[in-house]
């Protein structure tokens, strides 16, 4: 009897379960925007409420308020700290998001997947505002799925007065235990960067497929080892202002934003070249249409001129919005840590999906990991 | 139906049992079947599984470069239950024999520090474990007692020490859960029966606190061998522990059902491991308890 | 160890001495103990204070750490969601784990013992990011999602997550269950006999004798079980939709680009209330043992 009870009890808890989802489902998809100014033929009206999917401390706050003010439509931000961990969430599964910001070879998996939407460039009338270089990345021809948000390079931070400007890779790959910098160093914990760093220190296609090359650069890895002081993509500007270290592989813009904390932080691009890379702002392929207008507004938000300029001025990275550009200060467009010169920018390399070989990477990545 | 209840124990064990072991066979072992089937199925290329059979998973888990990871984790596992046995098992006895309130108070001044947040707290001990500027090698420094910076950082000691601080309390409680309930008047026969302190230690108190040491050796050793936050923070990263390679698999590499296979066989010898402990230690315990 | 009254033996006056010494560096050790769980917390506190963005280089005091904080919207959301989360999934869990603590204890053989077993002390053993990638696949494939249920409750705008709320439980029935057992291993089972023979109830019984045996193991359990929930990282990462965020996936993200004393002030502010909470609790527990004299 009691039994049957609890069968009951644990049937009726599912059906509530089940029950729960789909009003879930609904109230993600928020009913349209009470004001009817709109005509009544329009199909769709925004959400009220869309989630950006952003990485952490890339956008100014303020650029939500604005965009509440004038639209109505509330941007709540969720945060991921890697490409992969972004494409994880979605292959799992996750929806809710309407607007996220993988950078440019993600863009190409995540077309090749499936899991973006495309773009209706009707809704998106800034684009217009892109520099022309940008209008046509390989990642996505004609801002088919993608717009460009902000770029930056892959280098070399270092305390100046502590050492000079490093010209080369070396110092990170040929470690001298006199160097002031010895143990004093981090590379960044991510494999696809990494292995870029030293296969153009070696000369290599930073893209490479090929076992000999990647295993070189490996043996590489495990040589620049006992010279540092740890692999670390969240922490390591935060340990050259703290005077913790002297040398960090990373993200332009970080280093820049360190700057605050401590002045004598600089950033280069070893003479052998770096990597360049752009996020960008797409839908993912799951939005309702009408989380898929309002992100569409909030992308045309972004690409406004005053916004882009703010954007940059909060982030410490360069726009690709030629109208922005117009709007920032002549010194952060002169600076070359945010704007390489012509002849460096010829030697920076986009990262590339490397397909099958993408586990060759992760293995040999666990190898350098793993080694004493 | 009352009668029947009577007539059968087993009936009215499982009518206790029955919520949680259907919230755990709802909302667990048929998950966990899901990702055993994962497990033997070849990866999709950007995460997700391909629905073909094979066993290649099972066999890159004893690939030397995984097997000997697998091998520091079973250390520094070790490592971790043995210092939080050694200096949490006083500790417990202290708080167990203060007066209640005392007691009490002391109980939930343990957890206090765990109601903060665990990264933030790995990243305190950052500060302090540093090497070039953490604070207890700028101390040490300053007041003359080293020349060079220790090594406290990106280490197995770091690890250690960051999961013994983490893990030490799920040692400390089951103990002094068991301890808690020592008879005073049993240990007073026991101090006249027996001459030493010693003695009274190993013949009474140990036995009867066996099962929390038992639990919380479990509660200690398991998460410890699954670790992969700490590693990644106090190790510098340097320092590649099982749960870090089964992480990167979801998060980093897309291979599912390898990182599928890591789990199942981790969980198969964590589950081996607390069987034979409880068929052996667990039984000893009981009697020692009871007895 | 000896915590009696020795008795008059000759060597009394050396024993009481031995005693005495034991005694203090025992408390010495229990300071000791205390201390190591403190000294990261206490810098963590300290450094919520700094004048700067550095969490190791002391500049200076300030409370501006703690006003970004409050006018952070994002972070006082969080925060409201991970008490949310831990208060719900701590009581079911309790509730179903000494429940299961107890048919274990109990019963000792019975059919379907070793499943029973096996289920209940299986989440224990599973590491973190297994549990939380098979339970997002799950939710996946089942239909339940991982939608946020947004319920107006008395006029509050509650956001449930039943997702995450079901990990979490699913977690903590095995941490409640394995404390409550160890504690009911140890209890002495012949008041609850002497109940029985005095013709209490079964129900009585539990209410009156077994319960109040068993308490400190439940509150231990479910203590437990908060700190577990409040602390999680990974499985709620896994299975919170979007949007929804508890304070160590909120912190998590922040951390990406660099601790702030932000993150210590946050840290700081929730350790205060727990002790204020603690506080509270320990003075309300105080007053009922004084009444309680009056009741038997």
């Amino acid at each position: 009897m009691r039994t049957s009870i609890r069968w009951a009890l644990v049937l009726m808890l599912l059906l509530a379960l089940t029950a729960c989802g789909g009003q879930g489902g609904e109230a993600t998809q928020a009913p349209a925007a009470e004001d009817t100014t709109q005509e009544a033929t329009a199909e769709v009206q925004p959400a009220k409420e869309i989630v950006f999917y952003n990485w952490s401390e890339y956008i100014d706050p303020e650029v939500y308020d604005l965009f509440e003010k004038e639209t109505g439509i509330k941007v709540v931000e969720d945060n991921f700290s890697s490409n992969e961990e972004l494409l994880a969430k979605l292959k799992g599964g996750v929806t809710g998001y309407a607007v996220i910001v993988p950078s440019d070879y993600m863009v190409n998996i995540m077309i090749q997947e499936g899991l973006l939407a495309e773009l209706d460039h009707d809704n998106i009338p800034n684009i217009k505002n892109l520099a022309e270089e940008w209008r046509n990345v390989p990642f996505d021809p004609g801002n088919k799925y993608c717009v460009p948000y902000q770029w930056g390079t892959t280098g070399l931070g270092y305390l100046s007065d502590q050492m000079d400007e490093p010209q080369t890779w070396a110092v990170l790959f040929k470690p001298n235990p006199d160097a002031p910098w010895y143990g004093r160093a981090t590379m960044l914990d991510d494999a696809r960067e990494s292995f870029a760093a030293a296969l153009i220190y070696l000369g290599y296609d930073p893209n490479t497929t090929d076992e000999g090359q990647l295993k070189e650069a490996r043996d590489l890895l495990i040589q620049a080892k006992p010279g540092l002081a740890g692999y670390d993509s969240d922490t390591y500007e935060d340990l050259l202002a703290a005077g913790e270290n002297l040398l960090a592989h990373g993200w332009s813009g970080d280093f820049l934003m360190a700057q605050e904390d401590n002045e004598n932080i600089a950033y280069t691009i070893p003479q052998e070249g770096g990597v360049i890379w752009v996020d960008n702002l797409c839908i993912p392929a799951s939005v309702t249409p009408e989380e898929k207008l309002a992100a569409e507004m909030f992308i045309n938000f972004i690409l406004r001129p005053d916004i882009g300029a703010k954007i940059s001025e909060y982030n410490y990275y360069a726009t690709p919005n030629a109208a922005a550009e117009k709007l920032l200060p002549e010194d952060f467009l002169n600076d070359p840590t945010v704007y390489p010169p012509e002849e460096v920018r010829a030697k920076l390399h986009f990262l590339k999906p490397v397909g099958e070989a993408e586990a060759l990477y992760q293995r040999l990545w666990d190898e350098v990991k793993a080694a004493p | 139906m009352n009668e029947l209840l009577q007539r059968k124990p087993g009936l009215r064990a499982w009518l206790l049992l029955a919520p949680s072991f259907l919230w755990l066979l709802i909302f667990f072992i048929i998950p966990l079947g899901i990702i055993v089937v994962y497990s033997f199925l070849e990866r999709d290329l950007y995460g997700g599984v391909v629905w073909k059979w094979t066993l290649e998973n099972y066999r890159r888990v004893f690939d030397p470069l995984y097997f000997k990871t697998f091998l520091y984790s079973l250390w520094i596992a070790f490592l971790t239950a043995f210092f939080s046995l050694l200096f949490g098992y006083p500790l417990a006895y202290y708080i167990a024999t203060r007066p209640e309130k005392t007691r009490n108070a002391l109980v939930l001044a343990l957890m206090i520090p765990f109601w903060t947040n665990f990264l933030v707290r790995t990243y305190a001990w950052l500060t302090l474990l540093r090497t070039n500027t953490g604070l207890i090698n700028v101390w040490l420094q300053e007041w003359g007692i080293i020349d060079h910076p220790l090594p406290l950082f990106g280490n197995t000691f770091a690890i250690t020490l960051g999961l013994v601080y983490g893990w030490m309390p799920d040692m400390i409680l089951p103990i002094y859960a068991a301890l808690e309930q020592l008879d005073r008047s049993l240990l007073e026969a026991a101090e006249d029966l027996y001459a030493s302190g010693w003695q009274v230690f190993r013949r009474v108190i140990w036995p009867l606190s066996l099962p929390g040491v038992i639990a919380g050796t479990m509660l200690v050793f398991i998460p410890s061998l699954g670790a992969f936050v700490t590693p990644a923070i106090l190790g510098g990263g340097k320092r590649l522990m099982i749960g870090n390679v089964i992480t990167n698999q979801f998060l980093g590499a897309h291979d599912w059902p390898f990182g599928s296979a890591l789990s199942v066989l981790m969980m198969a010898v964590m589950l081996l491991a607390t069987l034979i402990y409880f068929r052996t230690g667990g039984e000893e315990a009981r009697r020692g308890g009871l007895g | 160890m000896s915590a009696t009254p020795t008795t008059s033996t000759p060597s009394a006056g050396q024993h009481r001495l031995r005693h005495v010494l034991g005694q203090w560096l025992f408390h010495l050790y229990g300071f000791a103990g205390y201390a190591f769980f403190y000294l990261p917390i206490l810098i963590l506190v300290i450094f919520s204070f700094n004048d700067s963005r550095s969490v190791s280089k002391w500049a200076g005091f300030t409370l501006r750490w703690y006003e970004a904080m409050l006018q952070d919207r994002q972070i006082m959301l969080a925060l409201w969601n991970s008490v949310f989360v831990a208060v719900v999934s701590t009581a079911i869990a309790t509730v179903l784990g000494t429940l299961a603590a107890m048919a274990l204890e109990r019963y000792r053989r019975f059919p379907g013992r070793l499943i029973a077993d096996i289920t209940l002390y299986l989440p224990i053993i599973i590491p973190d990011i297994a549990m939380a990638i098979m339970l997002l696949a799950f939710f996946n494939l089942s239909g339940i999602g991982l939608h946020i249920w947004k319920v107006h409750f008395f006029g509050v705008r509650l956001a449930v997550p039943i997702s995450v709320i079901i990990g979490h439980v699913a977690f903590n029935i095995s941490f409640v269950a394995v404390v409550v057992q160890a504690r009911l291993a140890q209890m002495d089972r012949t008041l609850e006999e002497a109940a029985q023979d005095l013709y209490a109830s079964p129900w009585r019984t539990f209410w009156r004798v077994t319960l109040p045996l068993m308490m400190p193991g439940v509150l231990g359990g479910a203590l437990l079980a908060f700190t577990l929930s409040l602390d999680d990282f990974v499985i709620t990462f896994f299975t919170s939709g979007a949007g929804f965020n508890t304070l160590p996936v909120r912190v998590f993200g922040m951390i990406r680009k660099g601790v702030t004393p932000k993150i210590n002030a946050v840290s700081s502010l929730m350790l205060g209330f727990s002790l204020l909470l603690v506080t509270l609790a320990l003075l309300a527990a105080r007053g009922r043992e004084e009444r309680k004299v009056g009741f038997f």
